[in-house]
């Protein structure tokens, strides 16, 4: 007893301060691109061609990233002969509607809160089913990991519980595989109303990678009304953090 | 000789693939079978039409761990059937399933053929009967259906127990729901996704299998790897390691109820995630390995840092693993439970931890070594009884050794660039490449056509030579055994789904 007594006492305290004070990120770490047209030189396309999942599209000339679709290779940032795209380290990524997340000069459009009865019924209190469908495991972890001391998801009274039943809403990784679609819709049939969508990572959100692909659908969208989209290949945890707390209304304001 | 006749390869090094003998069945059937009761080992088994693509040929790549080869060979297969290898060599049948659900050819005298992965095109979807489970019948028996989605946060999978009460007569485990068509994509596919692809083909192994992607495809380009490369390389991969081995002991302090172990590692392992974030800014260390050596290279400032940041980590996980070895109660939930004997383990070719846990010596980085691990010796973990302790033991082992071997990597980081120029992949040239991944043994085994495009591209995970062994491991055992049992493994579902 006493030596776990030690223990406990030489590992510390671990939980961190966010969203009291910000995260901190590694160095290298590739958050929210910047997009800037008019360091565009006519005519150029490196950007677009060197795009893995055809994220990046050049409507009039300039450059606007789908970032439901980026992988955050960098390969783009790499690629501009003009720094047209470069990657902040801003961890905040996540939108309530697909389209927000086509981005342009002007900047993201982040996820507003839930409308007024939705936060009253799961601003206090959220628990939510993962269905992993498709996802490579790694989306999966990184959600895993909200419930570590570190993140400790539960002092925000979010949870992730193990039936549908016991949910208030489903967190989809991975792209839909068609194996996996018939188990998807039973999921969420077997959560009870009103329930909320959450799609965490490129698979879920566009496909990502293995959009296109005859074996998967395309993202949750396709299937499922989706409330929260979280990108990323996959998201930091912060950014998967950042995303539920915003659309429950809990950073405060101006966060 | 047994190897009489194969093809003599090593790991990461390409041959034309016409050098590859090709063998009529019934002589392929004799030859392969008497190399695997020599005591050789199936890295990869597959069907590769060849550079001309015009006929359906078996591919068959053995392994010799002592000798540290490979040896190939092939078969063209006349009708629509071959002589299957498995009644004689277990570790056979998952992967003629594969190639009977992928091409439709019948390995004739298998036991249990049934489709793998429920594919949703090329071959026609199984009839119901094919896809049965296996049932035992009787008054006393009763049947548990578990999955795919299961309590926890995890990949999807059906298990189902047929029980005797509380005891496990037989597991049978259900896979394929993850099955994106990557091997598919793979060949033929558009080059700027194929690293993309590789690095989530299990994406807690994305470092291991980027590794033994790159390998391969710098074989059949003649690229030589600068030596600064290689150690970064051979730094994330022990990172690797690290983490999911520190977060796999957590897993299993937990799923016996011992708590602060539990809580400690689960936070360890975010911290030798980040440790990877701080070599290439991605926690899974996507973006990091590259054809050619590393896109990223450790600056002066970055090698003192991250050797505190290891010293740290290690001194906590030292502390919270030890209050676990040293708790009966958690003890005695580990030990003798889920056992699984090295006889068994070699017949169905197990590889990784799960292998050494049950006193197999088999480790790629010693036996088939590649890049960095071609200078260091890392020595082999071994457990010998092969239960939950003797695989979270190795576990902890592995920790200490990858620990030290990062140590020293970063102490003798060899000066200069870090990546070398790709170049064209040699027409009609195969390679196959190993990499001791955090689970075992990663095989990558590629085809070149005549332009030198990837004409056939095909994934081991080690997990594909290890479900099977959670099956085995469970018989006898209690159902209430199987989450501690199945975490002990932690297979990758995706990476066998592929």
């Amino acid at each position: 007893m006493l030596d776990v007594l030690t223990a406990r006492f030489r590992q510390g305290h671990r939980t961190s301060k966010y969203p009291g004070e910000p995260p901190s990120l590694p160095e290298r770490y590739a958050g929210l691109p910047r997009v800037d047209g008019s360091r565009c030189a006519e005519g150029c396309l490196t950007c677009a061609e060197v795009c893995p999942t055809g994220a990046i599209d050049l409507g009039g000339g300039k450059p606007g990233l789908d970032l439901g679709k980026c992988l955050f290779c960098r390969e783009c940032e790499e690629a501009c002969p003009e720094g047209a795209i470069r990657f902040t380290r801003d961890y905040r990524l996540a939108a309530r509607e697909r389209q927000d997340l086509l981005l342009r000069e002007e900047g993201l459009k982040l996820a507003r809160a839930l409308d007024g009865k939705a936060r009253r019924l799961f601003g206090r209190s959220l628990k939510l089913r993962q269905v992993s469908a498709g996802g490579c495991n790694a989306c999966e972890a990184d959600i895993n990991v909200l419930t570590t001391v570190v993140f400790d998801l539960a002092r925000f009274g979010i949870q992730i519980v193990a039936s549908p039943r016991h949910a208030d809403g489903l967190i989809v990784t991975g792209p839909v595989t068609e194996n996996m679609r018939l188990a998807l819709q039973k999921t969420y049939d077997a959560t009870p109303a009103p329930k909320i969508v959450i799609a965490v990572g490129a698979c879920a959100i566009s496909g990502g990678l293995y959009a296109g692909h005859p074996e998967v659908h395309g993202g949750a969208g396709n299937l499922l009304p989706v409330d929260l989209y979280v990108p990323g290949c996959p998201p930091h945890p912060y950014t998967i953090l950042d995303g539920l707390l915003r659309m429950l209304d809990r950073l405060g304001t101006g966060a | 000789m047994s190897r009489a006749g194969f093809l003599q390869l090593k790991s990461g090094e390409a041959a034309p693939r016409a050098q590859i003998p090709e063998w009529p069945a019934e002589d392929f059937h004799r030859r392969a079978s008497a190399a695997l009761q020599d005591g050789l080992r199936i890295a990869a088994y597959f069907t590769d039409s060849g550079p001309e693509n015009a006929f359906p040929a078996l591919l068959l790549v053995l392994a010799d761990d002592a000798e540290g080869k490979l040896y190939a060979a092939g078969s063209r297969v006349g009708g629509d059937s071959f002589p299957s290898l498995t009644p004689l060599c277990p570790q056979a049948h998952l992967f003629e399933r594969e190639i009977f659900e992928q091409t439709g050819l019948r390995p004739a005298g298998h036991p249990w053929l049934k489709p793998v992965r429920f594919p949703s095109l090329g071959a026609p979807r199984p009839e119901t009967a094919q896809a049965a489970y296996y049932r035992v019948e009787g008054e006393e028996v009763h049947e548990v259906a578990v999955g795919p989605v299961h309590a926890g946060v995890i990949e999807p999978g059906h298990f189902r127990f047929q029980c005797h009460g509380e005891a496990v007569f037989h597991l049978e485990i259900g896979l394929g729901y993850q099955h994106r068509g990557v091997e598919r994509a793979l060949a033929g596919g558009e080059a700027k996704k194929r690293i993309h692809y590789i690095e989530t083909l299990a994406g807690d192994t994305s470092v291991g299998h980027a590794t033994a992607h790159c390998q391969a495809v710098e074989a059949l380009a003649g690229c030589a790897v600068p030596p600064r490369a290689e150690t970064v390389r051979g730094i994330a991969l022990e990172l690797e390691r690290l983490a999911n081995h520190a977060g796999d002991l957590g897993a299993l302090a937990g799923d016996v109820g011992f708590l602060p172990t539990a809580s400690y590692c689960g936070r360890l392992r975010g911290d030798f995630l980040n440790m990877t974030a701080f070599l290439c800014g991605n926690r899974f260390g996507r973006g990091l390995v590259c054809p050619g050596g590393v896109k990223l290279d450790l600056t002066e400032a970055m090698i003192p840092e991250l050797a505190a940041r290891l010293d740290g980590a290690m001194r906590d996980l030292a502390g919270a693993v030890e209050l676990m070895w040293a708790s009966s109660s958690a003890m005695g939930r580990l030990e003798e439970t889920g056992r699984i004997s090295r006889e068994v383990c070699g017949e169905l070719g197990m590889v990784g931890p799960a292998a050494r846990a049950s006193g197999v010596p088999l480790d790629v980085r010693r036996d088939h070594p590649t890049g960095v691990f071609r200078r260091v010796k890392v020595p082999v973990s071994l457990g010998q009884a092969g239960d939950v302790h003797a695989r979270a033991w190795v576990r902890w082992l592995e920790c200490q050794r990858s620990s030290d071997l990062i140590r020293n990597l970063l102490r003798e980081l060899p000066a200069g660039p870090v990546r070398s120029p790709l170049g064209d992949l040699a027409p009609g040239a195969f390679a196959v490449s190993l990499v001791e991944g955090w689970r075992g043994e990663i095989c990558h085994c590629v085809s070149a056509d005549g332009e030198g495009r990837l004409s056939r591209y095909k994934v081991v995970d080690p997990s594909f030579h290890n479900w099977v062994g959670l099956a085995m491991a469970l018989r006898g055992q209690q159902i209430s055994d199987f989450p501690l049992c199945n975490k002990s493994f932690n297979l990758s579902y995706c990476g066998h789904d592929l």
